[in-house]
């Protein structure tokens, strides 16, 4: 706003300025970064229409049912996005049940329990964290959780919840150490640093002012965070969780290394699956050019891409309505 | 605590119940702090045990080889270094001159408007789908792998990084100094250029470097477009290895020497993104206050 009034107070009266020829003045400058806005611009189209267009043979071939098909056979050329889809959403939905708490718990330690220099640390020790690249969180979740799972949770929840007749479904399943969960469960310590200091952030430009009176009315301080600092930042929090869930859909290599690559759907949450990240990841190297099964790997890039824009575009909104 | 606390407070039932209420949460949330702590703390415990273990010369002075050839990581770190660097080389002048648009030009256009949604979308697009797409563009119709596509997989995903830290540097910039810079006769490009531009570099450059640090560790959107490489590799124009791939090829592997590679190769990559990342907090931000 400031800017652009400044930029139309141009010295105009100079002759010089007048004269300066359109390939050495402002107006190059504007094409030039006006261009590199374009790019921008399309890029992402490009990555829609490529998609759509890779992945329209698929759509051909199988209609509509690709989405809700649960086959997945290079032999018989037979292809379907439902388990893959499954596998996504299941596991982002695991990660977000476990994220989403912890992530709110320490932000709320981190911004009013805390004292000033150990929140000053850690905070600055789980944003540190959220940059840690992917493929670290999958090789963690391969030598260090997988094994866990197989050798102490499984079986215990195999022993103590396999008869259970509700949930017995849930605990099925050879203990492998490969699964849902297990995807799930390192998904969400990726996306946990980083949902914490989306909230940490928002619960941090709270106005100090609001806090205090709600203190000085005599609140608790879980008073003040459950009846004021929620309500206040609820927008900023949902949008944090929200981003912090786009980032588990599209998630390639913390999965890969954890999920199994099973394509299967089923109720048990420790049987290996997929997801459509990591089957792309896994069977886009051996899809020969023009194939129907590279189509189908670009329908399920495009089925993905639909869902984690549709995420971010919701996080968006709720992150920008809070700033304005 | 309790003793500092009224006679009132612990005999009336309802402030009992808020007392506990209180600590209950006050447990909790420190509870999910110690548990996230625990987390990262073992992640970068097994990652420095297993790491720092592996961690020789010969990791990072030989190329890639067969099991048991006493190889390295050599060609993968070199791959690393040359793909993000060209990245950067493509990612900087497009996000500049994008960011630079935004904040001169785009105040209340659609266009503009659209643009920065767009960047915002692509700042947390799932990395793998860009990977695709550079595939489709780049690597399919000339029918063979380059470093090149790659570079512009990581280059696209470096840009709105880039974008947003420029334009939101460039707002920062008081107005008295663009008039100061116009009243001077200054056409507005040199204004942008060289002073907005030049007083906004701190930021900028943070922009870059934290572009850099995401870029470096990028796995996905390199597994279609530059593929890795067993053997040394300059030319943009054929397979290129880098060092997330060679992590990712050596991790599931089952021969000793080549995991524990992975485990350096996983350590190389977290200090140099971390050790990036501590500059830019606090390097940048003693010489802004």
């Amino acid at each position: 706003m400031t800017s652009a009034a400044a930029s139309r107070t141009q010295p105009a009266p100079i002759q010089e300025a007048r004269k300066t020829p359109f390939w050495k003045g402002d107006r190059l400058f504007r094409l030039l970064v006006g261009a590199c806005a374009l790019l921008v611009l399309v890029s992402l189209g490009g990555l829609v229409l490529t998609m759509a267009f890779g992945g329209s043979k698929a759509f051909g071939a199988f209609g509509p049912g690709f989405v809700f098909s649960n086959v997945w056979n290079p032999v018989t050329n037979e292809y379907g996005a439902l388990a893959p889809v499954f596998g996504t959403i299941g596991s982002t939905l695991i990660a977000i049940a476990i994220g989403v708490p912890l992530a709110f718990g320490a932000a709320f330690w981190l911004t009013n329990i805390a004292p000033p220099m150990v929140a000053g640390v850690v905070g600055t020790a789980v944003q540190l964290l959220a940059a840690v690249p992917s493929i670290i969180f999958g090789m963690w979740g391969f030598f260090v959780v997988v094994p866990f799972m197989a050798q102490h949770v499984q079986p215990f929840f195999r022993h103590h919840f396999g008869h259970v007749p509700g949930i017995r479904w849930l605990v099925h399943g050879a203990p492998f150490g490969y699964g849902l969960l297990t995807g799930g469960l390192v998904l969400a310590v990726m996306i946990t640093p980083f949902v914490t200091a989306v909230m940490r952030d928002v619960f941090a430009v709270m106005p100090p002012m609001l806090k205090e009176s709600a203190y000085g009315l005599g609140a608790t301080r879980w008073e003040v965070m459950r009846r004021v600092i929620v309500p206040w930042s609820r927008a900023g929090m949902i949008g944090g969780v929200v981003l912090g869930m786009g980032r588990a859909l599209g998630e390639t290599m913390a999965v890969t290394f954890v999920i199994g690559n099973a394509n299967t759907i089923g109720w048990s949450l420790f049987a290996p699956r997929n997801t459509v990240a990591s089957l792309v990841a896994l069977e886009f190297p051996e899809s020969a050019a023009g194939s129907l099964k590279l189509s189908s790997l670009l329908a399920l890039g495009f089925i993905l891409m639909l869902l984690s824009f549709t995420t971010l575009a919701i996080a968006r909104w709720l992150l920008r309505e809070k700033r304005a | 605590m309790s003793k500092s606390m009224g006679q009132g407070w612990r005999k009336d039932p309802r402030a009992t119940q808020r007392l506990l209420m209180d600590r209950l949460a006050t447990g909790m949330s420190l509870t999910a702090t110690a548990i996230l702590v625990l987390a990262l703390a073992s992640i970068l415990w097994t990652l420095l045990w297993n790491g720092l273990a592996g961690l020789s010369l010969a990791a990072l002075l030989h190329p890639m080889g067969p099991p048991g050839s006493n190889g390295g990581l050599a060609n993968a770190i070199l791959g690393s270094l040359i793909q993000t660097a060209v990245a950067l080389l493509i990612a900087t002048p497009v996000g500049l001159g994008c960011g630079i648009y935004l904040s001169e030009f785009g105040t209340g256009s659609k266009f503009a408007t659209a643009v920065r949604f767009v960047s915002d979308v692509l700042l947390s697009a799932p990395s793998i789908l860009i990977g695709l797409f550079v595939y489709l563009v780049l690597v399919a119709p000339f029918g063979h792998f380059s470093g090149f596509a790659g570079s512009v997989a990581l280059a696209i995903l470096a840009v709105p990084i880039i974008v947003r830290t420029t334009e939101d540097m460039l707002r920062l910039v008081p107005v008295a100094m663009r008039e100061a810079g116009s009243a001077l006769g200054a056409a507005h490009w040199r204004v942008v250029l060289f002073l907005c531009l030049r007083s906004a570099a701190p930021g900028v450059l943070t922009g870059i470097l934290l572009a850099l640090a995401r870029v470096s560790g990028e796995t996905a959107p390199l597994l279609f477009t530059s593929l890795g490489n067993q053997n040394w590799s300059f030319s943009l124009d054929k397979p290129m290895a880098s060092l997330p791939i060679a992590i990712y090829q050596y991790a599931g592997a089952s021969y000793d020497d080549w995991v524990r590679l992975a485990w350096t190769g996983a350590l190389l990559v977290t200090l140099g993104v971390l050790g990036i990342n501590i500059i830019v907090r606090f390097g940048f931000r003693s010489k802004q206050s």
